[in-house]
Parts: C-alpha cells; structure tokens; sequence
C-alpha cells in the first residue's frame, strides 16, 4: 500500500509549481467543460420550448404517453445516486477507500437501474410505433407535433443516457483507484470531479423528467 | 528580480527541435511547442488547398459562361473553399499555431494546463479533417459552409460527413479553448499580473471564451441537421412541423462569435507587433485588454443580423443591428490605440510591421463595411450580394491572414532560430497586399451593382469587374506561394537569428530561440510589464545577441 507521503510527489505534474495549483486548474478545468456540457443540452431545450409554443396541444398529448411511473422512479433513483456520490467524496477526503468503493459501486448500481428502466420505456415506445419524425406510425394519436415531441423526448433523453453511460464509467475507473487506496486527505480530486460530473448529469434530468413527462 | 536572460548559461540544454528525435517523438509528444509546430504544418496545408479551390473558383468566373467546370462542381467547391478556410484554417490557425507555442513563455509556465488535452486537440483537428475531406472525395456538398435548413438535409450530395468532421473540429477548438482559459488563470509566473499579461494573451483569453461557450451549440445544431438527414426527424423540416429558421438561429449563435473567434487572435497578434516594430508601450494598454473581452462579449448578441431578410420582426432587426454596431466601437478603440502606439515610436519597417499596416487599412475599410451591412435598411439591398462577400474576406483575409503573416514573420526567428530573406518578404508583402486589393475591392462594386454571391454565371456586365477580381487572385495565390518557399529554404539556409533579433521586449523573447525542451530552467519572476521601452534599459534585452 502507497503512504500519502511517498504518493504524493509522483502526482505532480512537470509543469505544475505545486498540488495546489494543480487541483485548482484541474477542478476549473472541470466546471468550464460542465458549462459546454450545459451549452450542448440548450441547444434541444432551446428546440423544446420553440415546438412547445407552436404545438402546445400535440405535446400536451404526446407527453401523456410517456411511462411517468417509470420516470418517477428513475427520478428517485438519479437524486439518491447523486446522495451516494456526495458521501464517496466526503470519504475520499477523509481517506477512507473501502467505503469510497462501496458508495461509488452502489452509485453505479442505480445507474445500472436507471438504464434499464430507460431500455423498457424506449422499448415499449418502440413497440407502439411511437417514434421520432418519419418513424412514428402511432395510431392511437395523431396530429401536428406529436411526431415531433418523439424526435426530442429520444434526442434528449438519448443524449442524457449518454452521458448517464460516460459518467458509470467515470465512476468505475475512480472506484477502481480507490481499491488502490489512492484517496486520502491530499488528494481527492478525481473522486470530485466525476462525482461533479455525475451530479450535472442529475441536474439535467430534474429538467427533463417535468418537461418530457409531466408538462 | 528579472527572467534569467536568454544568454544565460542556466539555458544549455538542447532545444525543443533536437531534444527528441524521431517521428514517433513527434506523434506522441507533449510539448506545447511541438504542438504549434504540428498545427502550423497542417493549417498551412489547409490553407493552400482552401486556396487552391479559391483559384479555382476564380478562373471559373473569369467569364459569364461555363468556363472551366460544370454548375454543380463550382457549388461543391465554393461549399469547400469555405469549410475548409473557416473551420481548417481561420478558427485553429492562430490559437493552435501562437496560442500554443507562446501563452506559456509569455507567462512563464513550462507548458498549458493540460498538455494531454493539448495533444488531443491535434488529433481530432486531424480526425475532423479526415473525416470532412473523405466526405469531399465521396461526392462532395454543395450546401455553402452555412448549411443552411431544408436544402442541406435535401441535396443529393454527401453532407453527412462533412457536419460530423465540423463537430470533431469544434470539439477540438472547444479543448483548445478550455485549455488556455486555465493555462492563463493559474500558471501565470511570479508578477505577471493579469495587468501585466501580453496583449495578445488577452486576446486570446477572449477568443478560448467564446470557443467555449459557442462551440457546443454549434456541435449539438450539426449534430440535429446529420440526424434529419440520415433518420428524417424532422427537426428543421416543415412537411413534419420542423422550423428552418430555428436553424439560422442556432447556426449563428455559434458561427457569428466566431468570427470572432478569427478576428480577436490577430488582433493580439499585431497588438505584440506594433509595440516591437514601434518600440513603443501600448498607448492605452487597459482599454485594448478589455476592448477584447468587449467583443467577445458582445457578440453572443448580435447573430441576428445574419437573419434581417428571413422574415425576423422588424424591431428584432433593428436590435440586432445597433448591438452588431457595439462591435465597430471596441474594435474602433483598438485601431486607435494600435495607431496611437505608432506616434512618435522609433518604427522599423520590416516584414512583419508592412503586414502590420496591411492589416489596419483592411480592418478599417473591412470593418466600415461591416458597420453599413449593420443598417437593417442598407443590408436588404446588399443581403447575399458580393458586397457581403468582400466584407468578411476584407476582414477574415485581409484582416486575419495579414496579422497571421505579420505574426508568422516576426515569431519565425523564435520558433526556428533562423531569418527570413528580408527583402522577398517585403516583396511577397507588397504582392499579396496589392493582390488582394485587387481581389475584393472590384468584388464590393459588383455586390453594389447586384451580383449575387455563389452564382455560377452572371450577365455580361458585370465582366470586367470579374476579370479583374480573378487577376488579383492570382498575384494573391503567387504572393503567398512566395512566402512559403523563402520560410521554408529559411529553415536551412537563413542566418541564425540569436535570441532576439528585433530587441522586443516582449516576455516570451526571455528565452533562447529556438526555446528549450523546458521552457525555463527556473520559474521567471517579473518585475515590468511586456513592452516597457520607454522605461529605462532592460538589462537582459540587451545582452542578448
């Protein structure tokens, strides 16, 4: 097992003068790249709100078929991941890997869950023909906009298990590190910075679930 | 306490050039340095088969008719002029090239905040390239750079590839951008202050902003036209609901502020050229600083002057339009005080200064156009006419290319350590600026008179005026065909330069040139700021040789 002692020195960089200057660039680093992540989803919300105002009933009446059960729980499931990912690097900090690994497992569990039960939804959308643009062969509603509100319900939520995917795998290779007992007081920056990550991933389904599901 | 100087014996180690050897010490390497050298060989590329197809173009309109290709050809290759020139060459050229290379000796860091990421953006600028001119080689897009909605996802030509080598592209200028941003706020030595920082890292730091913060909404907006096309979603298409003006929104809320993206970083460029070249301190150092963020700031709110002839309200156009005319103040208040910096100065006419001055006169002339296209009222009558056309390339090319060659010659000595034949550079400088006068200005009669931009043919009156733009062309294309050959035998045959050999004060010239592996062998602490010539000798300027 590596002391924090004899670690330390071999984590900085040549062109860094200290830690600390280093873990500041690497930690704004990370919230400039969350604020082009942020610019990447306006673009669709942008889109949302423009199809919203033109077909207020077609997506009124679109949403009503999405699976708002489902939602919810992957709702619940998203907001108690993020409670998971907080303590991991509130045990980072204090050193104490095992939980770390444990804490970021479960995380990655509810990740897991929130997968599927995305895979059912699409699945069932799939199954009725409930389908972005040319695709859509829903029976059961028709009318302007409809077709629409799929393309950007799978466009958006799409984009979002994406990121759901990239940030499990964020976490695995931190989870990984941790059961190298890499974490300690003087160094907890990746376990934050992914966790930054995984929350941002959250924050954008709290917007997502009310206008896809709800609205 | 001052940088140890360039003659310093603590610098002995050998430089960046020799340090490693090898291709594969290239394809891997980490150096800041050897990446600005990598992008300067493949935007310089970019740059000659851009304007290989600007030729091409050219000759094709020297006469009303078909001349040397067919209608459908000339569309895929101003569509591929375009492309290529913005997104392979104008948006990474300078950061790529400069950025990398001198933000960190011009503030004292071994290198960027994030060297790994550095590399990557290589490699997608080279993944994005490829992938963009596969698309060319399958059959080509004849769309225009703007790709604008219904006709991009409804040509029969190969698009698809294009949009997804532009998205790879961006997200290379994005990491370029993030990269600097950090670079410039924790890796700053000793007393460089932010008040202290060189002119053209604040340019910079106004450019890698707007990368970041435009850059997605262009990705995500490509990304949406790719899927239209390839699944038919709809998103843009009105048979399904779509709205094609939602495009030109998202479109230009990138691709206006960058222009910026082109424009500020030559700015920074000759803000460090005319204060060497005139021996002079900046004459209003603050007000040149933040004019920079000024632009970048105001023009996330001026994309809808691309939109005044697409059905946008008219009060809308009018705001768009004062907002855009905010862009001619800050740009106005650097003009002044570049000129301002040349009063009285001790001026040394050299390559890099004539490219200087060539810059200012098509800034200005460039930019008064760019203040009259403004005017809701005047641009009904020039929207989609050659006026246009001339205007950004009096701007993109006149202004931009100018700063990128005053920047290439007066950095040469320091990234390779030899000179240039002085005397073919103020011949090529003369050539291309005479060449473009030649190119564009009978290009703003034409638009004047009516003629509309990427028309194949055109009447019989409007000749001479073409004939005259397509002999400018060529002098241009020779002009700049000059100055590759004399940098390129310079880099065997010219004179070994010495650490400095135009006496600049700026920061970055601390060090020997070409600079060594490790930008410095000890952290440089400052004590003056960039440029000071007027206060008191500089000790360590002056035993340089």
């Amino acid at each position: 097992m590596h002391t924090e002692a004899a670690a330390a020195p071999s984590r900085l960089a040549h062109h860094f003068p200290d830690m600390k200057t280093q873990e500041h660039a690497a930690r704004m680093g990370m919230w400039l790249f969350l604020s082009t992540e942020i610019l990447l989803f306006a673009v669709l919300f942008t889109a949302y709100a423009l199809y919203r105002f033109l077909f207020p009933v077609g997506f009124e009446e679109a949403s009503r078929l999405a699976h708002v059960a489902m939602g919810a729980t992957n709702t619940v499931v998203l907001i108690t991941s993020s409670l998971t990912v907080a303590l991991a690097i509130h045990y980072a900090r204090q050193g104490e890997n095992r939980k770390v690994v444990g804490l970021l497992a479960v995380t990655i569990l509810f990740g897991v869950t929130f997968m599927v039960l995305k895979g059912f939804e699409y699945h069932h959308h799939w199954v009725d023909g409930q389908l972005p643009g040319r695709f859509y062969s829903y029976s059961g509603l028709q009318g302007p906009g409809v077709s629409m509100y799929f393309a950007l319900y799978f466009l958006m939520t799409g984009l979002h298990g994406l990121h759901v995917l990239i940030g499990m795998g964020l976490l695995g290779w931190v989870a990984w590190r941790a059961t190298r007992n890499e974490f300690g007081p003087g160094y907890s920056t990746p376990v934050e910075l992914s966790g930054l990550y995984w929350h941002l991933v959250d924050l954008i389904w709290i917007f997502l679930f009310p206008l896809l599901y709800l609205l | 306490m001052s940088p140890s100087p360039a003659s310093s014996p603590a610098y002995q180690t050998p430089n960046y050039l020799n340090a490693v050897k090898g291709v594969g010490s290239w394809l891997t390497t980490l150096d800041h340095k050897r990446i600005g050298v990598m992008y300067l060989v493949l935007t310089v590329l970019s740059f000659f088969l851009g304007g290989v197809f600007a030729l091409l173009l050219r000759i094709e309109l020297v006469t009303p008719g078909p001349t040397i290709m067919d209608a459908m050809t000339y569309n895929r290759m101003f569509t591929l002029h375009g492309v290529i020139m913005i997104f392979l060459f104008m948006i990474p050229a300078i950061p790529g090239i400069f950025g990398n290379f001198f933000i960190p000796l011009m503030i004292g860091a071994q290198d960027v905040a994030f060297p790994r990421i550095n590399l990557l953006s290589v490699y997608l600028y080279l993944a994005g390239a490829a992938i963009a001119v596969w698309g060319m080689i399958q059959g080509g897009t004849d769309t225009g750079w703007t790709f604008y909605t219904p006709y991009s996802t409804t040509t029969v030509t190969t698009v698809a590839p294009v949009l997804l080598g532009a998205f790879i592209l961006g997200m290379g200028s994005i990491v370029t951008g993030l990269n600097f941003i950090v670079t410039v706020h924790t890796m700053r030595a000793p007393g460089v202050t932010w008040m202290r920082l060189p002119l053209f890292v604040w340019a910079m730091y106004a450019t890698s902003v707007i990368q970041v913060l435009a850059t997605p909404v262009l990705g995500m907006t490509l990304l949406l036209v790719a899927f239209e096309r390839v699944f038919g979603f709809g998103i843009f298409d009105p048979a399904r609901g779509g709205d094609p003006i939602l495009f030109q929104h998202l479109f230009w809320f990138y691709s206006h502020p960058a222009v910026y993206i082109m424009i500020l970083p030559a700015m920074g460029v000759v803000s460090e050229v005319v204060q060497t070249f005139s021996r002079k301190n900046m004459f209003g150092y603050k007000a040149v600083a933040f004019s920079s963020l000024g632009i970048a700031f105001v023009g996330f709110f001026v994309w809808g002057h691309h939109l005044f002839t697409s059905g946008q309200s008219t009060f809308a156009s009018g705001v768009f339009g004062v907002l855009s005319m905010f862009v001619g103040l800050f740009t106005a208040i650097k003009v002044f005080n570049w000129t301002a910096t040349m009063y009285q100065g001790a001026i040394q006419v050299s390559a890099p200064f004539v490219y200087f001055m060539g810059f200012l006169y098509f800034l200005v002339f460039g930019g008064l156009t760019g203040i009259a296209l403004s005017t809701v009222s005047l641009d009904v009558h020039w929207q989609d006419t050659y006026f246009v056309v001339a205007h950004f390339h009096f701007i993109m090319v006149g202004g931009t290319i100018m700063a990128f060659l005053a920047g290439l010659h007066y950095w040469w000595p320091k990234m390779f350590g030899r000179m240039y034949s002085e005397r073919w550079a103020l011949a090529a400088a003369v050539l291309v600026i005479v060449g473009f006068n030649a190119t564009f200005i009978p290009q703003f009669l034409l638009g004047n008179m009516g003629m509309p931009r990427r028309y194949y043919s055109y009447p019989e009156q409007f000749w001479p005026l073409n004939v005259a733009s397509t002999a400018g062309a060529s002098l241009l294309g020779l002009g700049f065909t000059i100055v590759l050959v004399y940098l390129v035998v310079s880099l065997v045959k010219g004179r070994v330069s010495g650490p400095n050999p135009w006496n600049s004060r700026g920061y970055e010239w601390n060090t020997p040139s070409p600079p060594e592996a490790q930008n410095f062998p000890e952290t440089p602490v400052h004590d003056r700021g960039p440029h000071e010539y007027q206060d008191g000798p500089a000790a360590e300027v002056k035993h340089a040789h």
